[in-house]
């Protein structure tokens, strides 16, 4: 590295003013057909919801794919209205809602296949970085049983904290707790 | 090599982002009393970079209007307090710029005061500052924004707890891997050294790296300050194809 990089420091309180959207939410636009809700708490180590978080994520579209120009597979097809990123700030009782579409499964460089999955960063007071996790999908048991970053951890009680539960055919949800009994698996990327 | 070669899931060839290991404050620093309940006690489980890592969202100017780089105007008067142009680059660590990519800060007014329902500080408000900006950096990396400097406020981390001076920066760069959320700070603040913030960075060089630069070129004649801030996102370690075709 020629240039030292630039550190994180905490969102703070205030994050409100600067980074929610109106559509942040809304990875595909709202009642968009075959679109899903992935909703969700944010906890922390005493069991009391953040009501001060911001949560991002990021995806492939249903095809498995990416308009980004460092895909090397091209750029997507059915890319549409899907944006791929989501930002929902936490409600008063800690919850985020994002609405978009299922994302299809992933060619690992090498060989292998990455289940259908959902990058995620948790941003909040408190956290003077990020904090990244990942959401998978509860009724991909084979495609998950394959995945190599569930493979990476042995411990089963954790891996299911990256299992989304589901609440109706098109409704999952996700709650991330930071710290503590259930602790949500975090990743180093 | 053309692109339908390498659907081939073995032949997959993807950038890698450098480690930010040892530059970003530990997430549980005890100084900073937030801390304690909000950062996880398991080690962090590494995530290789594979292709959800390498892309990101590229956000750029279909969510910013020109004016938004301005937190000066689009109020009935100007702002109180001192006004300035921040101004500098995004590159990555190799020095190359990170163009057409969303910044987005947010600041408390001249007072010390945000425009927020939990900021209780007995400092007024400002009708005329909300304090949220947003703009796309240019073809050379390249950002400008015109603000006035925020003041310092107290908060109760520790008793007389006061916060230096800073504006919150937000980046996304091109990649998730790259995404970045930090605060800059003014030279010379007397209350760095009290600062469990600021202090959370381990390294003297990279906290140095929060702190703005007076800019006397960057200064405006009879009309505002010029702090310069370059900020460094993880850059990318060559591709073999990079290598290959040589750029």
């Amino acid at each position: 590295m020629s240039e030292g990089l630039t550190p994180s420091q905490t969102v703070g309180p205030f994050l409100s003013i600067g980074l929610p959207w109106a559509d942040g939410p809304f990875v595909v636009p709202p009642d968009t057909p075959g679109s899903i809700v992935i909703e969700g708490t944010v906890l922390d180590g005493a069991g009391q919801p953040l009501p001060d978080a911001l949560v991002e994520t990021w995806q492939a579209d249903p095809d498995g794919r990416f308009n980004h120009p460092d895909d090397p597979r091209g750029p997507a097809v059915a890319a549409g209205n899907f944006r791929g990123f989501g930002r929902s700030a936490t409600d008063p009782d800690g919850n985020y809602r994002i609405v978009t579409f299922r994302p299809g499964p992933l060619p690992c460089p090498g060989g292998g296949t990455e289940a259908p999955h959902i990058d995620v960063s948790v941003f909040a007071r408190g956290m003077l970085d990020r904090v990244v996790t990942r959401i998978y999908f509860p009724d991909e048991a084979d495609a998950n049983a394959a995945d190599p970053v569930l493979a990476s951890i042995a411990d089963q009680g954790r891996k299911a904290t990256l299992i989304a539960v589901p609440e109706a055919a098109t409704q999952f949800r996700f709650d991330i707790r930071l710290q503590g009994e259930g602790e949500t698996v975090f990743f180093d990327v | 090599m053309t692109v339908d070669d390498q659907q081939d899931a073995s032949e997959l060839m993807l950038p890698k982002y450098e480690s930010a290991a040892g530059v970003h404050p530990p997430l549980d620093t005890q100084a900073y009393h937030s801390s304690r309940l909000r950062a996880p006690g398991r080690p962090l489980i590494p995530l290789p970079q594979r292709l959800t890592e390498i892309t990101g969202p590229l956000l750029g100017p279909e969510r910013v209007t020109p004016a938004d780089a301005d937190l000066t105007a689009g109020h009935v008067g100007e702002p109180l307090g001192e006004r300035i142009i921040v101004s500098g680059r995004v590159l990555d660590s190799d020095g190359r710029p990170v163009p057409d990519t969303l910044i987005e800060i947010w600041q408390a007014n001249a007072s010390g005061r945000y425009l927020h329902h939990v900021d209780d500080h007995p400092a007024p408000l400002d009708p005329n500052f909300t304090g949220a900006g947003r703009c796309v950096t240019d073809s050379l990396g390249r950002y400008q924004f015109v603000t006035i400097k925020p003041g310092a406020y107290p908060w109760r981390n520790h008793y007389n707890a006061w916060r230096p001076a800073h504006i919150h920066f937000s980046l996304f760069g091109r990649a998730f891997t790259q995404r970045l959320v930090t605060q800059m700070y003014f030279p010379e603040d007397p209350l760095f050294a009290l600062d469990p913030i600021f202090n959370s960075v381990p390294d003297p060089e990279a906290r140095s790296r929060l702190i703005a630069r007076f800019d006397i070129d960057l200064t405006q004649p009879d009309w505002a300050l010029g702090y310069n801030w370059d900020i460094v996102l993880r850059g990318r370690t060559a591709t073999l194809f990079e290598r290959e075709q040589g750029i």
